[in-house]
């Protein structure tokens, strides 16, 4: 059945055409809502491929000694893991999201750059399929093919031809270029759409904190994005041309490929994280039954993150030698960015604070998401004191950091997301059942493993070793962490199990199954391809309020 | 719903839609630029063996009034074009690709007597690393450019080029400029502050 | 479940190590109280505000926001940070800023794949993967102060216990400095995805009483030993192409490739850790590295049993 049939044909005739016509308007679309679908659906697939390279880690390091993998190919999967999360399932994931909502929450009728849109999409499926082709591809070394074996971050001089030879490294480094290229192109998109297409009445203070989070990561991306591709292309006439950009030995530095990486890196991961913030600020005052509690101060927190996370890049290189200016004012700009981030988390508490809170599976997601950024939060601020860093960095205290902020940030804030919104996409809702069994074996198996985590890292082991000397005293902890796994993937089967039955058996869902307010809950469930009959005319931050409420609206307390 | 008083549909003018595109596409290729000017400035002076920029870099006097010159004419070909003077503005977006030729084909001349007379590859030294990757980059824009225009003065000729057009030009142009800022930018770098 | 060798950070010896621990139970301090507050009102806030049957379809009271509340919640975070970061500042000067007496012991440390060699340049003392360092009394100090390189790719020295870990980054020189205080082993490895055998990069600080130290040096500093018994075993190496890689003073090898052997059996472990050092794990080394460690630089070398044996005979006398 297709989801968002054809509105000129009988939903039976649009039932009845061959898979071969849908399949070919899937590819050929530019309407922002499929290519949304397409973005997040393909984001899903590379999770679950990153995530089975992640099982295989985790049973490789159960126990010290173990042979479950060669040493080679864990290095290459835990490679594969973390470009393929951050490159192919996060971005992918959020500005897929971006994609579908924005048009819909401004009341447009379509990004600024329909092609563009659809081009940024195929370019980076096509991305992620180089970089996986490299499994297979080329010449390859223990006979596991040649996927990158450098870390995500593919420091230098590791990844010259010297010390890596073959293509592994090559199809790391093009994959997310042209990955990259996507994202800019989207992000274009984002902006523009934004700025000029915004419907009658939506001046910019009155555009859903979601929309202020994409507007702000796709800023953020014009600038941050562009170094990481200008590294590559260094690396690239480093490894082709001879060029001696990072070449140690020829006088290169070294530092400075890390230098370009991290200006690009740590602001992406607030290119991740922020809409997920944005998630959570729309689903959380409709669950609690009220408005969101200080929307001007969300909108400047939200700006101010991304502003002066352009300046904290090298607390990833505390450990790099810098000298002590350097580590001191990037302590200080890591633990400045603390404050807005801070002040989301009470925004948010202050909205729940004096509501009727109604625990569906969204706002289920959205509180394990508050306790779970909150230690992330935390162990970041503790890892901003630069000298706990030199002990910390590189360990796996590191690790469990930013998976708390990935996972239990992230991915809650967009299963929360997926939820809320899955209704809008498809007409359908997503069975509470399921969705409360997702949610609980997440939360247990996720914490199982993270919590523990942070022991391996206090205890002294580092990152990306494929297995430890069993004298160390690591080895329980290695094994708790490694018991959260099966939990988790039974967890997202049964997500995968409820998005497949709910898609044919699901209840219908009907224009606004929350009772929300923002504009996409004012057109049908699925949205027909121009999103409204008429643009609706917005008279505050939440039109449908208004609408519902009108002896009370939101414009004179604005 | 209603739209009861609101008429167009959107808050700002179409044109701002393509202009802002080209916007976010100018700051993003600021930062691309930025990084190669980084990287240049950070190796100034840490080259272990020569050929040296003092050695063999001249300054090319003659390729940028060329192209700076050229930012002047494609204004006034846009320009025309808003006015509704197609047979002008093509004219002046020739003049354009013309002066943009030239200043390439000086390039190239520099890179040929860099290389064959001078010794001074990618490969030779970090002067070399620095210098080919950022003047190619900007290079590369001014190919596009190029392409850009050309293709603006054949709609130009064959007719298909209108008025109603105008807006579109006035992106291609706005790129131009961009690519003619950051010549001063890796001039006043390599040429100047890089010998 | 931490064992003698755990490579606690919350175990240090050495100042750097115990002043990050100290600066470590603010930061954590801190960290706890503010989680139990924001936790603790969260908890609160979904058990008291639930919604509950009869509450039917009214809608609550809608809260826009209230500039006095937002505004405390923005000063008293930004006051903490400050706090904190100056609190921070002064132990990055403390710990980083510290010069290097004229008597500390000075040590070079190099980043190989995937070895550290050592060296003492002004004993003369060149080893590997086993730092020997002097106890150091608070009230009389002797500190060590180390030099960081590398050959190749970035490594980084973490020995918990001892201070925090430092890069090891080629065309780049690092330093850092430690003064255990208590004698024993203490344990540390590469930090920094170096390759394929970055997990087997392991290393070894081992802390003498002075006297002790001092025994080290002094038989470090003597050339290898020259025993006839293993006359066949010696000629056997020399004729080989180990002396392309490795050092034995007292002979002609002088190769700088691989870990200098003149002590060898002086060491705990071979292979950066990745086996003991017993004659069975010895003779299994020489006869095919990558077994032990896949991937490693040196290559098998593919020698018969008997030259095999006398080798490893010859290898056991370098005490």
């Amino acid at each position: 059945m297709s989801v968002l049939s054809p509105t000129l044909m009988s939903p039976e005739a649009a039932a009845r055409r061959p898979w071969l016509e849908h399949a070919h308007d899937w590819v050929v679309t530019v309407d922002h809502k499929r290519l949304g679908i397409l973005y997040v659906v393909s984001g899903l697939v590379f999770f679950v491929v990153a995530g089975i390279e992640a099982t295989l880690m985790r049973l490789q390091l159960a126990w010290p000694g173990l042979h479950i993998v060669p040493p080679e190919t864990f290095n290459r999967l835990f490679t594969m893991h973390g470009t393929s999360m951050v490159f192919l399932v996060g971005i992918p994931i959020v500005f897929g999201f971006g994609n579908y909502l924005v048009p819909l929450m401004i009341g447009a009728r379509d990004l600024a750059f329909p092609r563009l849109n659809a081009f940024g999409f195929w370019i980076f499926l096509f991305a992620g399929l180089l970089l996986h082709w490299s499994f297979i591809g080329g010449e390859g070394l223990s006979g596991s093919g040649s996927a990158p074996a450098v870390g995500w971050f593919a420091y230098a001089p590791l990844t010259s031809r010297a010390f890596t030879p073959g293509n592994a490294t090559d199809y790391w480094n093009l994959a997310v270029f042209i990955a990259g290229v996507g994202t800019i192109g989207t992000a274009i998109n984002i902006v523009a759409t934004t700025l000029t297409m915004r419907g009658p009445g939506m001046t910019l203070g009155r555009m859903p904190i979601f929309v202020w989070t994409m507007v702000t990561v796709s800023a953020m991306t014009l600038f941050i994005l562009p170094p990481l591709s200008a590294a590559q292309i260094m690396l690239l006439l480093d490894r082709f041309l001879g060029a001696h950009f990072f070449d140690t030995q020829a006088g290169g530095s070294a530092v400075m490929w890390q230098h370009f990486f991290w200006f690009f890196g740590h602001p992406e991961v607030y290119v991740l994280m922020l809409p997920g913030f944005g998630f959570v600020s729309e689903i959380i005052p409709v669950f609690s039954r009220k408005v969101i509690f200080g929307y001007a101060t969300l909108v400047a927190a939200t700006v101010s993150i991304g502003g002066v996370a352009l300046s904290t890049w090298a607390h990833h290189m505390f450990v790099v030698g810098m000298g002590t200016g350097l580590n001191a004012v990037f302590a200080l700009s890591t633990m400045l960015i603390a404050v807005p981030t801070g002040i989301k988390i009470f925004n948010w508490l202050a909205t729940m604070y004096g509501g009727r809170i109604r625990f569906r599976t969204p706002m289920l997601f959205c509180c394990a998401f508050l306790f779970q950024f909150l230690c992330a939060g935390l162990t970041g601020v503790m890892l901003s004191v630069a000298p706990f860093d030199w002990q910390l960095s590189d360990s796996y205290f590191v690790v469990a950091h930013f998976h708390f902020v990935l996972i239990g940030g992230l991915l809650f804030a967009i299963f929360a997301a997926i939820y809320y919104w899955f209704p809008k996409v498809t007409g359908r809702m997503l069975s509470e059942r399921l969705g409360r069994w997702h949610c609980w074996l997440l939360v247990v198996g996720f914490n199982l493993t993270f919590i523990t985590m942070h022991g391996q890292g206090v205890l002294g082991m580092p990152r990306r070793i494929y297995t430890y000397p069993a004298d160390r005293g690591w080895e329980m902890w290695n094994l708790v962490t490694t018991l959260g796994v099966p939990l988790q993937i039974v967890a997202v089967l049964i997500f995968v199990v409820n998005v497949a039955v709910s898609l044919r058996r699901g209840e219908r869902a009907g224009d606004d199954p929350w009772d929300a307010w923002t504009l996409e809950w004012a057109t049908s469930s699925p949205p027909p391809e121009y999103n409204f009959e008429t643009i609706p005319v917005t008279t505050s931050r939440r039109p449908l309020w208004d609408m519902k409420h009108p002896d009370d609206p939101d414009g004179p307390h604005e | 719903m209603s739209a009861h008083t609101a008429v167009h549909e959107s808050t700002v003018g179409h044109e701002w839609r393509g202009r802002a595109g080209m916007i976010g596409l100018i700051i993003a290729e600021s930062s691309l630029f930025g990084v190669f000017v980084v990287a240049h400035l950070f190796y100034t002076g840490k080259s272990v063996n020569g050929p040296y920029p003092n050695d063999v870099l001249t300054i090319p006097v003659i390729g940028t009034i060329c192209l700076l010159s050229s930012s002047v004419s494609v204004a006034l070909g846009a320009r025309a074009l808003g006015r509704g003077n197609v047979g002008r503005s093509g004219a002046w977006l020739l003049v354009t690709v013309l002066l943009g030729a030239t200043f390439l084909a000086g390039t190239a001349r520099e890179w040929h007597r860099l290389i064959y007379r001078d010794g001074l590859t990618i490969a030779t030294n970090l002067f070399g690393t620095t210098f080919y990757p950022l003047v190619g980059l900007h290079g590369s824009h001014v190919i596009v450019g190029l392409v850009m225009l050309g293709l603006c003065c054949v709609f130009a000729a064959t007719g298909a080029l209108r008025a109603v057009h105008a807006a579109r030009v006035e992106m291609v142009s706005w790129y131009w400029h961009f690519v003619d800022g950051v010549w001063v930018v890796v001039f006043t770098v390599v040429y100047l502050i890089g010998r | 479940m931490p064992t003698a060798q755990t490579p606690s950070i919350f175990d240090p010896v050495s100042s750097p190590a115990l002043a990050i621990r100290e600066l470590s139970f603010v930061v954590l301090g801190l960290s706890a109280v503010i989680f139990v507050v924001v936790a603790g009102v969260a908890a609160y806030t979904l058990v008291r505000f639930r919604n509950r049957p009869g509450d039917g379809r009214r809608e609550p009271p809608q809260v826009y926001g209230s500039t006095q509340i937002e505004l405390a919640w923005t000063v008293v975070p930004f006051l903490i940070v400050m706090v904190l970061f100056l609190v921070t500042a002064r132990y990055i000067y403390g710990i980083e800023g510290r010069a290097m007496p004229s008597d500390a012991l000075e040590v070079t440390v190099v980043g190989n794949q995937w070895w550290w060699e050592i060296r003492y340049p002004r004993l003369g003392i060149v080893t590997a993967n086993e730092l020997h360092v002097p106890v150091s009394d608070p009230a009389r100090p002797a500190p060590t102060f180390i030099t960081l390189q590398s050959v190749d790719v970035i490594h980084s020295f973490w020995v918990p216990q001892l201070a925090g870990k430092m890069d090891v980054i080629p065309n780049k020189t690092n330093r850092m400095w430690i003064d255990p205080r208590v004698p024993g082993t203490y344990v540390g490895q590469c930090a920094e995805y170096c390759g394929t055998q970055h997990a087997w990069m392991l290393l070894e600080v081992i802390v003498h009483p002075r006297d002790e130290f001092d025994r080290w040096v002094a038989a470090q500093q003597t050339p290898a030993v020259t025993d006839p018994a293993v006359r066949a075993g010696r000629e056997l190496f020399l004729s080989l192409s180990c002396i392309n890689c490795h050092t034995v003073r007292g002979t002609p090898a002088n190769g700088v490739f691989g870990p200098d052997l003149t002590h060898l059996m002086s060491r705990r472990t071979i292979a950066a850790g990745a086996a003991r050092n017993t004659p069975e794990a010895l003779r299994a080394w020489v006869d095919a590295p990558g077994a032990i460690k896949p991937g490693v630089r040196m290559p098998a070398m593919k020698l018969a049993k008997s030259e095999l044996d006398s080798l490893t005979t010859y290898l056991l006398t370098l005490r």
